[in-house]
């Protein structure tokens, strides 16, 4: 067989040894069947999920108690659906949540909404975009939530304040985006515009705007989780309410139990909020046909 | 001769600034254009066809000269003139209905009306049916036959149309072109063409001016003497084929060497 080898062509040796270990034809080429890939079938799928969560538990579970797993920094599942009931029955649950999802949704909103009129606004004025522009990407730059102290010094321990973070985090990428919008309008559309006689608010409202707002929609999915972090984070620096104080005061107190308590509602909150702005989106994009 | 032309450009002439260095688009240009007639410019791309129709539209301040609509000046004047640009752009997220109706909502017809008016149209000029479509799901033809409806409801007696065609299959394109003669007939508006097909040039002109390029500027202007209403069958004709041969020998004769290398 080496003999053989070595009297071949260095191209076709190759291939020759390659058929030592699979089908060939004539040529010496390599033979393969297209590589098929199988689908399980959804029921099989979710059967594995849930196996998986349900180990996860009962391996936690049976872990604490055994002593394998140390309760007093981890917790165990039982005790966590003890102190969820009590933080639902007897404790501030539903001021908290509402609180938390308050100041999201203000913050998602403003955020939103002025940063994408900022944005487009850039349009009406090159010099008046090429003075603002620059401090837009240093705020975009800047990591916002360090200065959630001193927003919380200037607007109280309440509600305002955590709304002014989660505006602060969306408001930049809102305008950012926005912009990007703006500039990739065609120019020739504008163009068109104009021969048809319009005026400048007449481009602006016909079509800048509509142009930019699949920009716009697309951004919302990002902004609600932004909001969302930055209420969150509002709350830890100091707050008399809500899922972040709960976490903190909870933690501080040790009580982890009802930290994961609060964890896990939080994370049922982002869910359904981003399912909200999910729809949100679908039905927009229908609006608009985009 | 006693009738005023429509359109007049007088020494209209265009210099950029490309790195520093003036660039000449188009050297002076003199064109005196007819009332109610279908006229085309042909020449290389290049040779500032589409530069001409940015300045009469009054996109684009030409460097030296004006450009007189009836006689009173529209030089820098935005609004004056119908201009079909070589894209369609229709606005995706409009119907085909409110694309064609864009032109009249902009000089200030409620939507309402526009869209009454615009409405009879569609259905006459073969886009009945798509009235609700979105461009997106348009052929090429159809796309243009919206476009060029929304260029001819701004009601100017001028239109300027810049290669509509040009994206167009062979077949599309001569079923186009004799919707666009039926258009012409109906509306009785004064059309400047754009195309580098000479075919398309002689079936559907009146006048054609031939242009050259380095620096853009008119070489030529041949009258086309065909009788309308005019068939398809017409290309074949002597007449028409020494006409095409006429137009393509000027062209080539202006083209420079190096074009034809690249
Ligand atoms: N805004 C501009 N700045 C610099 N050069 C331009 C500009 N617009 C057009 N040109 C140049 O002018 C010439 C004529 O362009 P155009 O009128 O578009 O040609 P055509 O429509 O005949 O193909 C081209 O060489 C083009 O590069
Ligand atoms: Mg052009």
């Amino acid at each position: 067989m080496a003999t053989k080898t070595t009297s071949l062509p260095p191209t076709r040796s190759l291939f020759t040894v390659l058929s030592l270990f699979g089908a060939s034809d004539d040529k010496g080429r390599p033979i393969r069947k297209l590589p098929v890939r199988t689908l399980w079938s959804n029921w099989i799928i979710a059967l594995v999920q849930l196996s998986i969560l349900v180990t996860i538990v009962a391996g936690w579970e049976l872990g604490a108690t055994f002593g394998l797993i140390d309760k007093f920094f981890w917790s165990q599942p039982s005790a966590i659906f003890k102190t969820g009931v009590i933080f639902f029955t007897e404790g501030d649950a539903f001021t908290d949540i509402a609180f938390t999802f308050r100041s999201t949704l203000f913050g998602f909103f403003l955020g939103t909404t002025s940063g994408a009129l900022l944005g487009m606004s850039f349009w009406w004025s090159r010099n008046y975009a090429r003075i603002v522009q620059p401090y837009v990407i240093c705020l975009e730059s800047m990591p916002k939530l360090a200065l959630a102290p001193l927003i919380i010094m200037v607007f109280g321990m309440g509600l305002a304040s955590k709304v002014a973070i989660a505006t602060a985090l969306t408001l930049v990428v809102s305008t950012l985006t926005a912009w990007s919008g703006v500039q990739a309008v065609d120019r020739d559309q504008e163009k068109l515009f104009y021969s048809l006689g319009a005026s400048r608010f007449q481009v602006f409202s016909k079509l800048i705007i509509p142009a930019c707002i699949p920009w716009i929609i697309s951004i919302l999915r990002v902004n609600i989780g932004l909001a969302l972090t930055g209420a969150i984070v509002g709350e830890f620096v100091s707050s008399q309410h809500g899922l972040g104080r709960t976490i903190i005061y909870a933690g501080q107190t040790y009580e982890i139990a009802l930290v994961w308590v609060a964890v896990f509602v939080l994370s049922a909150l982002s869910m359904v909020m981003y399912a909200a702005v999910a729809w949100l989106e679908t039905v927009l994009r229908k609006g608009i046909n985009q | 001769m006693t009738a005023r032309p429509k359109l007049v450009l007088e020494n209209v002439s265009m210099t950029f600034q490309s790195d520093g260095k003036p660039f000449t688009a188009l050297a002076p240009v003199d064109l005196e254009i007819p009332a109610g007639k279908f006229i085309s410019l042909i020449g290389p791309s290049g040779c500032g066809k589409s530069t001409i129709f940015n300045i009469v539209a009054g996109l684009q301040p030409p460097s030296t000269g004006r450009v007189l609509i009836d006689g009173e000046d529209a030089t820098g004047l935005i609004g004056r003139v119908g201009y079909m640009l070589q894209k369609d752009l229709l606005l995706p997220w409009r119907n085909v209905l409110d694309n064609v109706a864009l032109g009249m909502e902009i000089r200030g017809v409620s939507m309402k009306e526009a869209r009454a008016r615009a409405m009879p149209l569609l259905e006459r000029y073969g886009l009945g049916g798509f009235e609700y479509r979105y461009p997106g799901s348009l052929s090429g033809g159809m796309r243009q036959r919206a476009a060029l409806l929304r260029t001819l409801l701004v009601d100017q007696d001028v239109v300027l149309l810049d290669e509509p065609f040009g994206a167009l299959d062979a077949q599309t394109k001569s079923r186009m072109q004799e919707w666009l003669l039926q258009l012409f007939n109906d509306f009785g508006r004064t059309v400047v063409f754009v195309t580098h097909d000479v075919e398309e040039a002689v079936f559907l002109s009146d006048e054609i001016y031939v242009m050259a390029s380095r620096p853009g500027r008119v070489i030529e202007k041949l009258p086309v003497d065909l009788p309308r209403p005019r068939d398809r069958a017409i290309v074949s004709t002597p007449r028409f084929v020494a006409m095409k041969k006429y137009c393509l020998d000027l062209l080539h004769m202006a083209e420079p060497a190096d074009d034809l290398a690249a």
